[in-house]
């Protein structure tokens, strides 16, 4: 079974590359631009991994960490921040409020497709070892 | 005869009125619309020292001694200037202790003491009885020569009787009754008499009036002006003499006692007292009274010495007495009306002074004399049931009469031939005793009940040897040679010449010896003597009262044992049930106990009780009344001494105290202002702050966007060399697309920078700004076009040139219109451009047809990468800077950029720019 990548960007460009990427790599893509999107993908998709964009419209990035933390079946699902943003205190704030990893813009191709292998692998594993 | 009817008529219309005017204003206080809450009336009620004295006998004197009868009004004058100090320290200390008479006052100062309260009211009585006798004179002979009309003849004591009884009988009774009348209709726990106030500032009004009328008339009707009268008076030397100053008329030092005594009076005559310091509603009153009262007495003066030059120079026979010309010569003139109208000015003016006096006196002998004689000997008991307020009221009442008859006996008995003004100095010689004693009292701590005592006592006596027994020596078959040669032919102790002082006056040398002897006898004895506990706690209420708190004495001298009910029962007594279940529920209230859940009163409540009292009965017989009450355990004087040093210790301490704390609040606050300030200027700091940092991390954001686009597809590019044709395209077409962004963005965010910065260079040139915008707006076509959005343009007729910067204008005119096509509806969008002329200003409109700008939108447009629209429907092209760049612009040649749309109305974006004549840049 495939895995899902649920990318949430609102920059339509971003959202293309990135569709690309994912679905090169053989995982199953699904896209929101605004936070409400997210959220409600979140519960219908049910992505392993998310790629999270911090400055979104309406609700922002962080709230919906919060959200897919609060959840209890998205309690482990991996969660990539990506932001064009960089100060440290923003970094720290994503990690501490449950990102498994937080990603700046320009990202690096290769970079973004080893972090997201990595934190499927885990779970991957982790379905392994359940089933 | 009718002319006599006419006259009781008259006399008894104005006592009506007066009196409806004091039950009118009884009734406006009983509602609380006080009638003579201000200072006029205050300065008018005291004009009651003018009494028939004034009217008639200020005449007399002028006739007799000219000038001489100044000083009588000299002495208040003076005295007025001291009043805001002296009269307001004996306003303040009545009104915080209660005080309803001179006595009381006294009697309370010295350790409330009932003795010297009695004493000072016996001596008032005795005083002013002759004084009383006098306006029973003054009326009863302006009557009886009224009554003899047109003939124009000084009455003899002997002369026309009504009903078998004289004249004076009648005046008497009729006083006396409507003194009660006036006076004694309740009891008042306050003793402010509204009505009796607002009746004598009335009736101060008519007698002046009166004597004005009378004045002027015969200044000006019987003669020829004052100048006329004083030319006439001239040529008679024995007149002449009366108006300047010469040795034989003026004696300095008589002018100078008398100057002294009037003085005193003023200050210690019962019904000023009444009027100046009981009945005073507002210590800020007694500044304006200042000289509104002098201001009286000098207009009511004015007019003496011409009526007396004129009756003189009328009179020349002799015919009438002196102190009757200011009835006399009205009538001689055949000016009826306006000798009744004398007659009543003349009435008003006696009548002022009897009831004042009388109830002034009336209260003083019930509350201070006949009280505590009554509690002493138990006839009544405060302990035991009885109706005590009506015994109060019945005394007050049997006092009034029996005072009338009083003057009325001396008057009958005196030596007649004596002038209305000796009478009345002999009065002004008996109150004068209060003052060593009195004023001793307000100013002196050593000053003692016992000293007191002593001095009023031998003042007193002195007084009624050299004065009204001298006067009345003829009753007691007292030969003549007792004036001549003194008593069993002792020569220093003659009356007129006490040691052998000669060369005074009787009233004069009275003056000297009486106070001698009460000063002397004052100090000496207060300097032997030591002061009870409660004589000194009074002292010091008393000496300090500007800094003592109403209620707020917080030393209560007092140790024993009451029951709520004792205390109740008893004032109920006095004051009747209602209103002293009233009082105790307020009181009660006032300091949150209810009483009738508690058994014992604490030591407040007695306080309270007692002072209830006094304003009823005296402070000396409350105290009496109290101490029957309950079990009184009496403190010792170390004891007391102790109480009040620790008292006057903790005092000091907590004002210490009280004043560092104002003074650590007002450091406090001050420094909560500027920590405010600080607060509010690292509010404003961290907002800049905040401000320049939002700037940074936005631009950074909006710059690593686009980036970000064109690292990830170049990168996607570069490791998929086998992409097929069509994404390749379309991959590199972003990141064309996205390096351009960059660039612009780039661009104009360096612009904005330089801009702000000042820092941009401007190209300034005449510009034909109808030639630019067609110029945009072809530029502007293309994308327009593209989109299906027409652009028109309307031109106002020709425009002047403007100096600008063509290619920032440019800038400005592309961006607005770029926005414009940007939110038209595609298709069927339409763009207008209006360029028109305004005062001295060029004004460019770029209006669409497309959803409009919302309020909140309009707000923050020209803020920078802020952009109108719903977010949720993408974010709009564009960097966000076009719109502060360009108002950047704008402002830089001194015009503004703004824009006006409605929801669903399409949006106009418009700009000014000043002609040329205003600014070359």
């Amino acid at each position: 079974m495939p895995s899902k990548v649920l990318i949430v960007d609102d920059e339509a460009n971003i959202v293309i590359s990135l569709e690309f990427l994912m679905e090169q790599a053989g995982y199953e893509v699904a896209v929101a631009r605004t936070g409400e999107e997210a959220l409600e993908q979140v519960e219908s998709f049910n992505p392993d991994v998310v790629l999270l964009d911090v400055m979104l419209p309406g609700i922002n990035g962080f709230d919906i960490l919060q959200h897919i933390r609060q959840r209890p079946r998205s309690q482990s699902t991996a969660v990539i921040m990506l932001t064009a943003k960089g100060r440290e205190v923003e970094v720290t704030k994503g990690l501490a409020l449950g990102a498994n990893a937080y990603i700046t813009k320009p990202f690096s191709t290769r970079e973004l497709l080893a972090e997201v292998r990595r934190h499927l692998g885990v779970s991957e594993d982790h379905e392994t070892l359940t089933n | 005869m009718w002319f006599g009817a006419a006259i009781i008529l008259a006399a008894l219309i104005y006592l009506g009125v007066l009196f409806g005017i004091a039950y009118y204003g009884d009734k406006r206080a009983d509602r609380g619309r006080s009638l003579i809450n201000n200072p006029y009336v205050y300065a008018l009620s005291m004009g009651v020292y003018c009494t028939a004295w004034t009217y008639y006998g200020s005449v007399g004197r002028a006739a007799g001694t000219g000038l001489g009868f100044l000083p009588i009004y000299i002495g208040p004058t003076l005295m007025a200037i001291l009043w805001w100090f002296v009269l307001r320290k004996m306003v303040r200390i009545s009104q915080v202790n209660r005080i309803t008479t001179i006595a009381d006052f006294m009697a309370s100062r010295y350790g409330k003491s009932t003795s010297l309260g009695g004493l000072v009211t016996i001596i008032a009585v005795i005083g002013i009885v002759p004084y009383i006798s006098l306006q029973l004179d003054a009326v009863a002979a302006s009557f009886t020569m009224l009554w003899n009309y047109p003939q124009a003849v000084s009455a003899t004591t002997a002369s026309t009787g009504l009903g078998g009884l004289d004249t004076a009988l009648w005046v008497t009774f009729g006083m006396a009754a409507f003194a009660i009348l006036f006076g004694t209709r309740h009891l008042d726990v306050t003793e402010h008499h509204e009505g009796l106030v607002a009746a004598i500032a009335f009736e101060s009004v008519v007698k002046l009036v009166a004597f004005l009328a009378v004045g002027i008339f015969v200044t000006f009707v019987l003669f020829g002006g004052p100048g006329d009268i004083f030319q006439r008076a001239a040529a008679d030397p024995a007149l002449a003499r009366l108006f300047t100053f010469n040795p034989s008329t003026l004696d300095y030092s008589q002018w100078a006692w008398l100057t002294f005594l009037s003085m005193l009076a003023i200050l210690f005559l019962p019904r000023q007292f009444q009027m100046a310091v009981l009945e005073n509603m507002n210590e800020a009153h007694i500044r304006k009274a200042s000289w509104l009262f002098p201001l009286y007495l000098l207009v009511i003066n004015l007019f003496v010495l011409p009526i007396a030059l004129a009756g003189l120079m009328v009179f020349s026979d002799g015919s009438i007495d002196a102190d009757m010309f200011v009835l006399g010569l009205p009538m001689v003139a055949g000016s009826e009306s306006l000798a009744l109208f004398v007659f009543i000015g003349g009435l008003s003016a006696a009548t002022g002074m009897v009831i004042v006096d009388t109830v002034a006196l009336s209260t003083m002998v019930s509350n201070d004399l006949a009280m505590p004689l009554l509690l002493k000997f138990r006839v009544v008991r405060p302990g035991q049931r009885g109706d005590y307020g009506g015994v109060l009221l019945s005394v007050r009442r049997v006092t009034i009469v029996v005072i009338m008859v009083l003057g009325y006996i001396y008057f009958r008995v005196t030596d007649t031939t004596a002038s209305l003004v000796s009478i009345g100095l002999i009065s002004f010689a008996a109150v004068a005793q209060f003052a060593p004693a009195f004023l001793g009292g307000i100013y002196w701590k050593g000053g003692t009940r016992l000293g007191a005592l002593a001095g009023l006592v031998g003042g007193f006596v002195v007084w009624a040897y050299t004065l009204p027994l001298a006067a009345t020596h003829s009753i007691g078959g007292v030969p003549d040679s007792f004036l001549a040669s003194g008593p069993w032919g002792i020569g220093w102790l003659r009356p007129y010449n006490l040691f052998n002082l000669t060369g005074m006056d009787p009233v004069s040398h009275s003056l000297f010896w009486s106070l001698f002897v009460n000063i002397g006898a004052y100090v000496g004895v207060s300097l032997l003597s030591r002061p009870s506990a409660l004589e000194q706690s009074q002292a010091s209420r008393f000496i300090n009262a500007f800094t003592y708190a109403p209620e707020g004495d917080a030393v209560f001298l007092w140790r024993g044992t009451a029951t709520v009910d004792d205390l109740r029962a008893m004032l109920e007594r006095f004051l009747g049930a209602s209103r002293t279940a009233r009082l105790l529920t307020d009181y009660g209230r006032s300091r949150g106990v209810d009483w009738s859940a508690t058994h014992l009163a604490d030591a407040e409540l007695v306080q309270h009780a007692e002072r209830l009292l006094a304003g009823v009965m005296g402070t000396a017989s409350a105290r009496v009344a109290i101490a029957s009450v309950v079990e009184e355990e009496s403190l010792t004087i170390d004891e007391v001494l102790r109480m009040l040093d620790e008292t006057s210790q903790v005092r000091a301490y907590s004002r210490q105290l009280e004043q560092r704390t104002r003074q650590l609040e007002q450091k406090s606050r001050e420094l909560e202002a500027a920590t405010a300030e600080l607060r509010a200027a690292n509010e404003r700091l961290q907002e800049l702050d905040r401000m320049k940092d939002d700037f940074i991390s936005t631009v950074t954001h909006e710059l690593r966007t686009p980036l970000t686009s064109i690292r990830a597809f170049s990168e996607i590019l570069h490791d998929n060399p086998d992409l097929d044709v069509k994404r390749r395209v379309h991959f590199l077409d972003i990141i064309l697309k996205e390096s351009e962004r960059l660039t612009r963005l780039i661009n104009q965010v360096l612009d904005l920078a330089k801009l702000e910065a000042g820092a941009a260079e401007w190209n300034t040139t005449e510009v034909d700004l109808r030639v630019l915008v067609d110029e945009s707006i072809v530029a502007a076509s293309p994308m327009a076009q593209e989109k299906g959005v027409a652009i028109h343009a309307h031109f106002d007729g020709d425009v002047p040139p403007i100096w600008v910067d063509r290619d920032r204008i440019m800038q400005v005119m592309l961006n607005l219109l770029s926005n414009a096509v940007k939110f038209s509806p595609a298709g069927s969008g339409l763009v207008q451009v209006a360029v028109t002329q305004a005062d001295d200003v060029l004004q460019v409109d770029v209006s669409d047809n497309g959803p409009g700008i919302s309020a909140e939108d309009q707000a923050i447009i020209f803020d920078k990468f802020r952009q109108g629209g719903d977010q949720s429907r993408g974010r709009p092209q564009g960097t966000g800077l076009g719109l502060p760049i360009s108002a950047q612009i704008v402002s830089h040649f001194g015009g503004s950029l703004w824009v006006e749309s409605a929801p669903d109305a399409g949006a106009t974006f418009s700009f000014t720019l000043p002609l040329a004549s205003e600014s070359r840049r």
